[in-house]
């Protein structure tokens, strides 16, 4: 979840009201975000940072991403301003600003929006809050600009029309945003990849490098007189930047995602057309597709929805009018009207995240209150419950074992190759673990094959503990198999390991006898086979079946590998049994 | 029992009781200066726990000569020596500057030392020797001073003082220490003595077998979803495909949930299958599934505007570690779909399920690349948000957790989505206890579930409310190969309504 920070005098003076920190706590729980902390008595805010309220919102909401959206959203929540009505300005086609897109562009970024926003005043405070919601937006919703990326400017240093192309690196030349010569695109990589920049400001945008790194035509944006705007995602030019006195305001935003192209643009201008000399006023770019089709950004346009009135009332458990639960919508930022036994509701486009009539039901719930809502019963049919058959089984051997005197651990079921192969004397031949692709350690490589990894780490990490140890496991191990869809499946299995001054051989054989005693298993025997992981002349396969008759082997008990041992830097002997569970379900 | 200082008769315990039959009281630094401290000690024991004595134990300094000081005690003080020199000196001495303390010695014309007197008294050499023979001085102010000039140092001595207990005898009878086969078999029982038990004692540790704590709590969570009339669901399915742990529940292919930051994904197997029947008996519909799906991704069914995006089958395809045990509720919900019950309908059920899931997360105190999940999912018809409350009060009251607190919330795939608080008078706090929901209609009827049927689904973590009921700050001593066994064997039984 993002967290906004913002600066609490202000933020309580555009709320109108100065709260305490539980009345506030209680207004954000009420309407689903979240204080995180008030630095005001934070002793270690430097005295020079005013103090600041730092609010948690729903990853879903771009429109609480800054203060006037947090602002604004909680004063409507509270009956205190109505929602604005946000407006493209009528402009006509031949007079509006337009950017006429190259049909290269496809091949790297392919959609672009832009709108204008007129007569801006820029405090400090507010300019911060546009380059944050930008930063804010630029993480979230567009995924580390891949999505999208937006470039501001100040309209007033540039010359329309636009025109957003794609060319080869060495044939863009400008001055990049606070640098102090002009790059072509090539020595613009180098740059921001040598790390030797003076800039702070600039070292983050290494991380956006490799969105277009090794395309052959990089996306830039130019004016009529062949000045840089931008070389989306990576940097604006120096040229247009934006400063406290830039008052006419040009957005441009490409994308690979159209759908968050929208919602951004439309996030951007709903927060800031606040300070447009006409209130959330919004000019609009037409935007010239190399196709020839003409489209006009941004579209403000509510959309439209009829949502059931007994639907609503239904999940929330009331029943209330089609007025009262417009008159919660109101509140929620909504225009609605009743429709018979509908709700005609127009969703603002700050609200792109409505998506269903279960969005806006959800919103009637906040608006009235999750914990006023009537509380119904929950326990309408009756049903029956039922252990799942594994772990009944499970259980039972889990309960032998710790009455026959064996402590139960639980071991992680990722772990490193080694444990799992080369510790154990085994051989990896790909037919078995699965593997994962992006682990951040090397203790997390792939998922375990057998238990005996997990209890023998439980034996090194338990030195002091008295001798002897006597640890079981039941659980899952997962083993690749292609006939399946998800490609592997899990298997339980059962697992001891006996560690003490002896071997414990006939400890851990007393308790498989013990334990398929507990289960009915007349029809069972152990032999010798020959295996690396244990001693040799010490090892046996447990087998379902009668000797020299019909058999299956369902596991191995033995005395471990002195070499075994010291990969897992145990100095005692130790006696260990793994078998596969599931054929006594 | 012969002890290793032999007295008379051999026994300190006997020597005890012999001197203690000729008076009332003994002292044993006194009457047993010789006897060494853990003898005696046991000795003392032996008797009064027979309660042929009572003792009490005795701690005090004792003083004792330094070597200087025994070297005065034997030969005089330096100043006493002094004067003895020049007492026999009869010319007198030459030194000049000897101490003319108690006028002993007084300088004679010629400025040689001579004796004033004829013989003297040497005090400290008697305060000494008397020390040294008594181990004591009645007056603490001459003790102090012979402290300070390092003549006598004192020394901690434990002595106990002795009198006779009410079974005193001059003969210690032998006790039997315990009941014994053999003396019900002879009958010997009836006269023998015992001696008496110490009921203070610790009993024999039991070195027992254990179940895991947090196994422990999971079972007390299973018997609550028993209670309640809830279907264990099949999680055996550690690895899923992108479809089943992200496609199905309305998670955009964007979403950073799905960021390698965040998730496991596998490079070994390769790629999932596309869902489909993996028995005869499955009947389901999968490939409408998969088709609902992706229309409810890219361009909306089901009253669902959608995400509006082109959905790759690659990504649905990408196998991955399960994120959450959602994905398996997910695939119960659909089998569901398909289930019918008397009135033609898929019929109401209630499922739940504990199991690991897996999360890309840097190891630290609390947080593990895997834990547990403990997931419920109620279906039914024309079900309220008041009646999920109604259930999680119910569900946590069992829990001994009171006084939920409802908050709205995001998820992906439920709305509304509910944040589950409690106030926690330790942290003086609302603490997150879960979270819950209603699933998204768009995702139910994706599988063929009737719109009338809404489920809810809540989540909670095995590990969290275990660790803080039971005050764990690392995760590390509650899961994996790091948790000591004698925690595990130590802890104690889970009732989470009365802990």
């Amino acid at each position: 979840m993002p967290t906004i920070g913002v600066n609490k005098e202000e933020f309580f003076e555009a709320l109108g009201q100065r709260f305490t920190t539980d009345e506030f706590q209680a207004l954000c729980f009420d309407y689903g975000i979240e204080l995180d902390e008030d630095t005001e008595d934070d002793p270690s805010r430097p005295p020079e940072e005013k103090p600041q309220l730092k609010i948690e919102v729903p990853a879903n909401r771009s429109d609480l991403l800054c203060f006037e959206g947090l602002a604004r959203s909680l004063n409507i929540f509270r009956g205190k301003q109505p929602a604005p009505t946000y407006r493209v300005l009528d402009v006509p086609e031949d007079r509006m600003h337009y950017i006429t897109v190259a049909k290269e562009t496809a091949n790297v970024r392919p959609f672009i929006a832009g709108a204008i926003l007129r007569g801006v005043k820029f405090t400090e405070d507010s300019y911060e809050s546009f380059i944050g919601l930008q930063d804010k937006l630029h993480q979230n919703l567009a995924r580390q600009r891949t999505l999208v990326a937006i470039g501001t400017h100040d309209l007033n240093t540039l010359q329309g029309p636009f025109t957003y192309e794609a060319r080869k690196p060495e044939d863009i030349r400008f001055r990049p945003l606070n640098q102090q010569k002009e790059m072509d695109g090539n020595e613009l990589m180098t740059h921001l990849e040598s790390g030797k920049f003076l800039h702070l400001l600039v070292r983050w945008l290494r991380k956006y490098l490799h969105i277009i790194r090794d395309a052959p035509r990089y996306p830039v944006i130019y004016d009529s007189k062949e000045v840089v705007c931008s070389l989306p995602p990576i940097i604006n030019g120096d040229h247009s930047k934006i400063t406290l006195n830039t008052t006419d305001v040009f957005i441009e935003l490409t994308a690979t995602d159209r759908t968050k192209l929208e919602i951004i643009c439309n996030a951007m201008v709903t927060m800031f057309s606040q300070y447009s000399s006409e209130p959330f006023t919004v000019e609009p770019v037409l935007i010239k597709e190399a196709d020839g089709t003409r489209r006009v950004t941004p579209n403000l346009t509510p959309v439209r929805m009829e949502v059931d009135v007994d639907y609503i009332n239904g999940c929330c458990g009331l029943n209330l009018s089609p007025d009262s639960l417009c008159q919660l919508l109101e509140r929620m930022a909504y225009t609605s009207r009743p429709l018979g036994s509908s709700i005609e509701v127009f969703v603002p486009p700050t609200r792109p995240d409505v998506l269903h009539a279960c969005d806006v039901m959800e919103d009637v719930g906040i608006a009235y209150g999750f914990n006023k809502l009537p509380r119904s019963l929950s326990n309408k049919s009756a049903t029956v419950g039922k252990p799942l058959p594994i772990n009944k089984l499970g259980d039972i051997v889990r309960l032998e074992c710790a009455m026959a005197g064996w402590l139960e651990v639980m071991s992680l079921i990722l772990c490193s190759h080694d444990e799992n192969f080369a510790w154990l004397n085994r051989q990896d031949d790909g037919t078995t673990a699965v593997k994962l692709a992006n682990p951040k350690t090397a203790e997390y490589q792939i998922v375990r094959t057998s238990l005996l990894p997990g209890l023998l780490k439980t034996v090194r990490d338990n030195k002091s503990v008295r001798l002897p140890l006597k640890i079981f496991e039941t659980s899952d191990i997962v083993l690749k198999d292609d006939s399946l869809e998800r490609r592997a499946r899990n298997e339980r299995h059962w697992a001891v390991a006996y560690c003490g001054k002896t071997s414990g051989f006939e400890v851990v054989h007393g308790l498989l006898d013990r334990i398929l005693l507990m289960l009915r298993v007349k029809d069972y025997f152990i032999q010798e086979i020959s295996d690396s992981t244990f001693f040799p002349g010490r090892a046996a396969g447990v087998y379902l079946g009668k000797t020299g008759g019909e058999s299956r082997r369902i596991g191995e008990i033995g005395v471990l590998h002195p070499e075994v041992l010291e990969k897992f830097e145990i100095k005692h002997p130790v006696s260990v049994l793994e078998l596969n569970l599931e054929v006594f379900l | 029992m012969a002890t290793a200082t032999s007295g008379p008769s051999g026994d300190l315990a006997l020597d005890i009781l012999a001197a203690l039959s000729k008076t009332d009281t003994l002292s044993s630094s006194a009457d047993f200066p010789n006897a060494q401290f853990s003898d005696l000690k046991a000795a003392l024991d032996r008797l009064s726990s027979r309660s042929m004595i009572s003792y009490k134990q005795i701690d005090q300094e004792i003083p004792f000569l330094e070597p200087e000081g025994e070297l005065i005690a034997e030969h005089g003080s330096h100043e006493a020596r002094v004067f003895e020199a020049v007492r026999q000196a009869l010319d007198g001495l030459t030194i000049v500057d000897l101490d003319e303390k108690e006028k002993w010695i007084s300088k004679g014309k010629d400025g040689k030392l001579v004796a004033s007197v004829e013989s003297i008294k040497d005090v400290t050499r008697e305060q000494l020797k008397t020390i040294k023979t008594t181990h004591a001085y009645p007056d603490a102010k001459v003790l102090a001073e012979l402290r300070k000039r390092k003549l006598v140092r004192l020394q901690k001595e434990i002595s106990f003082s002795i009198e006779k207990g009410p079974k005193f005898a001059l003969e210690i009878v032998k006790e039997e220490t315990d009941l014994t086969d053999e003396m019900l078999a002879n009958g010997s029982w009836k006269t023998a003595a015992f001696k008496p038990y110490n009921f203070d004692a610790l009993g024999a540790d039991q070195h027992t077998g254990a179940l895991h704590p947090l196994m422990k709590v999971r079972q007390e969570f299973r018997n609550i979803f028993f209670e309640l009339g809830f279907e264990e669901m099949a999680t055996d399915r550690f690895v899923e495909s992108g479809f089943w742990n992200f496609d199905a529940l309305v998670v955009p292919q964007s979403h950073p949930a799905r960021d390698l930051q965040d998730t496991f994904f596998i490079s070994d197997p390769k790629q999932a299958a596309k869902p489909h029947a993996e028995d005869e008996s499955d009947k389901k519909d999968y490939d409408t599934y998969w088709e609902n799906v992706r229309a409810v991704h890219e361009n909306g069914r089901f009253g669902s505007v959608g995400h509006r995006y082109n959905w790759q089958e690659e990504e649905a395809l990408r196998l991955v570690l399960r994120t959450h045990t959602t994905s398996v509720s997910t695939a119960v919900l659909h089998k569901l779909a398909a289930k019918r019950g008397p009135d033609g309908r898929p019929p109401p059920a209630r499922y739940f399920s504990i199991d690991r899931v897996f999360r890309n997360e840097t190891v630290d105190a609390t947080h593990l690349a895997e834990f547990h999940q403990c997931e419920g999912v109620i279906a039914d018809y024309n079900l309220t948000l008041g009646g999920l409350m109604d259930f999680m009060t119910i569900f946590f009251e069992k829990m001994g957790i009171y006084d939920l607190r409802f908050k709205p919330a995001y998820n992906p795939y439920t709305e509304p989505s509910m944040e589950i608080f409690s106030f926690h008078k330790g942290l003086n706090k609302l603490v997150e206890i879960g979270n819950s929901g209603m699933f998204r209609p768009e995702m139910l009827e994706s599988m063929g579930l009737p719109s009338d049927m809404r489920v809810y689904g809540w989540g909670l973590s095995l590990e969290r409310p275990t660790m803080i009921k039971y005050k764990i700050s690392n995760i590390r001593e509650l899961l994996g190969h790091k948790v000591d066994l004698n925690f595990i064997e130590k802890n104690p039984a889970v009732r989470l309504d009365k802990d």
